[in-house]
């Protein structure tokens, strides 16, 4: 940088830089932005995030947030740390091959920058109470599965509530960034339950997974991945009758190599290598350093935005290709209102007398959910179960019960409904959320407004 | 020290071992160690990049604790190139680190010969001045270098060479090359020797499309004076031709080969990318053009001569429905009609190094197969000088940018980066640097850009007010997660210009942190 004459009067600060945004009155900022030291201390003393995942993208969000003001970060991954991460994952050394990536993640952040705190968790994320996720402000997502972020946008769109006017009420909403990557190519999203689209809105944009007809395999092999993939998913069970094939096992992935070798040497198939079993056996994408820097950042940012306001958020979705020049675009994905996860629910209107066993039985023939065997929960309060049967029979008794009482007589709410529906003639275990709204029953919500006049 | 192919397994998937070694053969110089410059850095050391040399004459002060992962507290006081370095060495040992305790702007104006030992350059934070000075030296050089600059919620990356050519330019979306609007006669040979009407089901629905298509194509020319269909209404004549063919509705073979039509429709010969690159001076070679020029000298007579047309064969086949005899096949049918031209082309290459006086044997057996099997693929990238971009930015380009609201943002910025380094030259510090004078500041930025504007000859054109007040909010902030994104295309970039694989950006690339709607201007 040219000599600048910097007075020395100025005390410096870590938040020098930071400063300029949350300090200072801008004119490209959203709705909400109170620039000043009270944000910045705000947002330093009081906003939690959770990390999901402490891979590529997660060491590099933990360093992107523990650098743009935050001090209190949670990071959740059951994963233990491997050879092939250290290309990209710059939180880990060879000697960590092995440990939890989660507590190397934490403890190498928390020893550089100081005053940062973060708890580790070595877990799944689906053995974390619901609760748990309840505590943070924003959820940053950097996973590598489409099943872990069903998971999580289901858990943060059930903390979803809606107003009267099918508005999402403000304090519900759990926002959560998304980040994902593979070779060159990523996006960066935001996902505001209610206000913007899900992962299940949008679950489209997710690429349908590759899979080969099991007779191509079986009968009309044609290159290397066809005769992996029928000495691992063919070969190994006829062989090794029930034991379950590991993918870590060095051991096993020789062998599915080296049956492979040979079915390809059979039919005349060139080109399988151990390096290719392993990419098609494990479904492995390819991942580097640079890519994943980028998208964490551009997801940081927008953290960094949600809680401040600082400037414009990203509306939606932001898509990175560096394979071909360098390419990037935002769009503005839709939601689907009739969204089962984020969506404010089915709407049944029901009369006062109806029980609750003839409204499990409704449930079956709505159209929009064709939901049989459907346990039932209202909030924190549990009005039946189908399993275990011990259960079952503590809660029979309410079915013969209207299901108004048993709701507390309410004029309406939301209940959540589990059970088996029927999609694509395939019976799938499914989770949805109904808005009851009662019929004839104003007058007895309307108590306040009676009395009052 | 875990065995390097391992760690390196999931980019060893993406740029192979060639490319591999090409990163660990680079030698990469880094000017200014903030957070932009050591992210970018950071990337190419955790890949195996061979060495790095960072050049930083300041001090780690507190403030950059907050904006930088690679110096911490204890670093204080102490040299940022140092303490980077040490950082960056301690994320990966396969990398000779070093650093040089200097600035920058002093080494361009004092030692332009430093730099010519490096691959490639990454310079960043600098201002205009200097940026002009370095594009020249490296340029003169044959060195690299890769501009990057994080500027509030704004910044850029540019890359600077004279010309950067690609083989491996691995489109997303490439069409493969099955010939099926143009098949030779091995192929049609074997075509024929296929009985469409054979009755066994298992081997009726076994049938390739390319086979199908081919005897389809073939049937229909002769019916229509030896053409291919080009009309739509023709086009779909022909998959009705190719459905009245199949056996039962649930052969998936002939599924594809409707799907898979357009193939045969399509245009004989190269694309006009290709036409280009033939046509293109440098592939009038002599004793100092590069191999790839050499290689495309030979292109373009394979393409005139036994290529009728065509470029080299690729050779390779997507999977599709067939037995695996009929696949295989073909594959070798593919295969040695690919190999073949490869010999032909090798002949070329030979005797054209030998007409312009370079060693017949120079170019690697292998280069020259890469090169005809991407030979529809060739990419070559230009970028003009930093200096003449700024004194003649391409005028067609600069109005259409000034007048179109979707890159009201991005040329904006463009103007206003280089407004605040001659704000910078004219009042020592950058525009609301400090705190106290960012009105004065915005208002004087703002006639800088506009006699910028006037100097580009685009008088009456005037940028979004709001952004001269956001530049001064922003005043000279590097933000860490900014530096990480500017930093991270940067490092992207030097990958595709070291591995000479994939196709590095065009133009200068404008980061919009705002609304992330970032474009690429060129000017």
């Amino acid at each position: 940088m040219a000599d600048l004459d910097v007075p020395p009067q100025v005390p410096q600060s870590k938040t020098r830089d930071l400063d300029k945004l949350l300090l200072r009155h801008g004119n490209l900022v959203d709705p909400g932005f109170f620039p000043g030291p009270d944000l910045r201390d705000d947002i330093r003393d009081y906003v939690r995030i959770l990390v999901v995942g402490a891979g590529g993208l997660g060491c590099e969000l933990l360093k992107d947030l523990a650098l743009s003001g935050f001090r209190n970060l949670d990071v959740i991954d059951m994963d233990r740390i491997e050879v092939t991460n250290l290309n990209r994952q710059f939180l880990f050394r060879l000697e960590d091959v092995g440990k939890p990536k989660a507590e190397v993640a934490a403890k190498r952040v928390m020893e550089r920058v100081s005053g940062v705190e973060i708890v580790p968790h070595f877990s799944r994320i689906e053995d974390k109470e619901i609760e748990f996720y309840s505590d943070f402000n924003i959820i940053a997502l950097g996973l590598d599965s489409i099943e872990a972020r069903k998971y999580i946008n289901g858990v943060a769109c059930g903390f979803l509530e809606y107003n009267e006017d099918d508005t999402p009420k403000r304090e519900t909403i759990k926002p959560m960034v998304d980040g994902g990557t593979e070779g060159f190519k990523g996006h960066a999203r935001v996902i505001l339950p209610g206000v913007t689209p899900c992962f299940e809105c949008t679950i489209y944009l997710f690429p349908p997974q590759v899979k080969f007809p099991l007779c191509t395999l079986a009968e009309t092999p044609r290159n290397a991945a066809h005769c992996i993939e029928y000495a691992h998913l063919i070969q190994w069970e006829a062989v090794h009758h029930g034991k379950t094939f590991d993918p870590d096992e060095p051991e096993h992935m020789k062998w599915v190599y080296d049956e492979a070798i040979r079915r390809a040497e059979l039919f005349g198939i060139p080109g399988v290598t151990y390096s290719l079993t392993q990419g098609v056996v494990k479904n492995i994408i390819p991942a580097i350093a640079s890519t994943n820097a980028i998208i964490s950042a551009a997801c940081a940012l927008e953290t960094l935005k949600i809680v401040s306001a600082c400037s414009k958020t990203l509306v939606n979705y932001l898509t990175y290709n560096g394979g071909e020049g360098l390419y990037t675009e935002v769009t503005k994905f839709e939601r689907d209102t009739d969204c089962l996860v984020c969506g404010p629910g089915i709407l049944i209107e029901l009369d006062t007398s109806v029980t609750l066993s003839k409204f499990i039985e409704m449930l079956e023939d709505h159209p929009k959910l064709l939901l049989s065997k459907a346990s039932v929960k209202h909030g924190e309060n549990t009005l039946y179960m189908q399993a275990p049967p011990v259960l079952e029979e503590f809660h029979r008794p309410k079915l013969s019960k209207p299901l108004y009482d048993l709701m507390g007589r309410v004029q309406k709410d939301t209940i959540h409904v589990f059970g088996t529906a029927l999609k694509n003639n395939e019976k799938e275990s499914c989770s949805t959320k109904v808005r009851v709204v009662f019929k004839g029953a104003d007058g007895v919500t309307d108590m306040d407004t009676a009395i009052g006049a | 020290m875990a065995e390097p192919k391992t760690k390196y397994d999931r980019q060893l998937r993406i740029w192979g071992e060639l490319g591999q070694s090409a990163l660990e053969n680079a030698s990469i110089c880094l000017l200014n160690c903030g957070p932009t410059g050591s992210e970018a850095l950071k990337n190419l050391v955790l890949g195996g990049i061979g060495s790095i040399t960072i050049v930083d004459g300041s001090k780690v002060e507190i403030g950059d604790l907050g904006n930088n992962f690679m110096v911490d507290a204890k670093s204080v006081g102490q040299s940022k190139a140092k303490t980077v370095c040490g950082f960056l060495q301690e994320i990966n040992d396969a990398v000779k680190a070093n650093f040089v305790e200097e600035n920058p702007d002093t080494l361009i104006s004092t030692d332009p010969s430093f730099f010519s030992q490096f691959t490639l350059v990454i310079a960043t934070q600098l201002v205009e001045d200097s940026m002009v000075k370095l594009d020249r030296i490296c340029r003169e050089a044959n060195v690299m270098l890769v501009l990057a600059r994080s500027y509030g919620l704004t910044g850029f990356v540019r890359i600077c060479v004279k010309e950067h050519t690609a083989i491996e330019s691995k489109p997303d979306h490439s069409l493969d090359d099955l010939r099926l609007n143009n098949p030779w006669p091995e192929l049609k040979r074997y075509v024929e020797s296929i009985d469409l009407n054979v009755e066994e089901p298992a081997a009726h629905k076994h049938i390739p499309y390319v086979v199908i298509l081919v005897k389809v194509a073939e049937e229909w020319a002769q019916t229509h004076s030896s053409n291919l269909p080009s009309t739509r209404e023709e086009k779909n004549e022909f998959k009705d031709l190719v459905k009245s063919k199949m056996a039962s509705t649930d052969e998936d073979n002939y599924k594809e080969a409707i799907v898979a039509a357009f193939k045969v429709f399509a245009p004989r010969g190269i694309s006009q990318e290709i036409q280009d690159i033939i046509h293109d001076s440098c592939a009038e070679v002599g004793s100092n053009s590069s191999d790839f020029w050499v290689m495309v000298a030979a292109l373009k007579e394979f393409i005139s001569n036994e290529g009728g047309g065509e470029p080299p064969l690729e050779g390779s086949m997507p999977d599709m429905i067939s037995s695996t005899e009929h696949y295989i096949n073909l594959q070798k049918i593919y295969h040695s009609k690919a190999e073949a031209d490869f010999l032909s082309m090798e002949q070329r290459v030979k005797s054209i190094l030998v007409k312009v006086g370079q060693d017949p044997s120079s170019i690697p057996k292998s280069t020259i197969k890469s090169f005809c099997k991407n030979a529809r693929k060739l990419k070559v990238c230009r970028y003009q000088t930093i200096e003449d971009e700024f004194r003649n930015p391409v005028a067609t380009e600069l109005h259409k940018y000034l007048a179109d609201e979707d890159y009201s943002s991005a040329i904006g910025f463009y103007i206003l980066l280089r407004a605040v380094d001659r704000f910078a030259a004219t009042y020592k510090k950058f525009p609301g640097q400090f705190d106290g004078s960012t009105d004065d500041d915005a208002s004087q930025l703002k006639t800088i850009a506009l006699s910028l504007l006037s100097e580009m000859g685009c008088d009456g054109y005037v940028l979004k007010e709001e952004l001269y007040s956001e530049m001064c909010r922003f005043g000279a902030a590097e933000i860490h997660v900014v530096a990480a994104f500017i930093g991270g295309v940067a490092s992207q970039e030097v990958i595709k210009l070291i591995t000479k694989q994939f196709v590095p950006m065009l133009g200068t690339f404008i980061f919009n942190g705002i609304d992330h709607k970032s474009q690429s201007l060129k000017l």
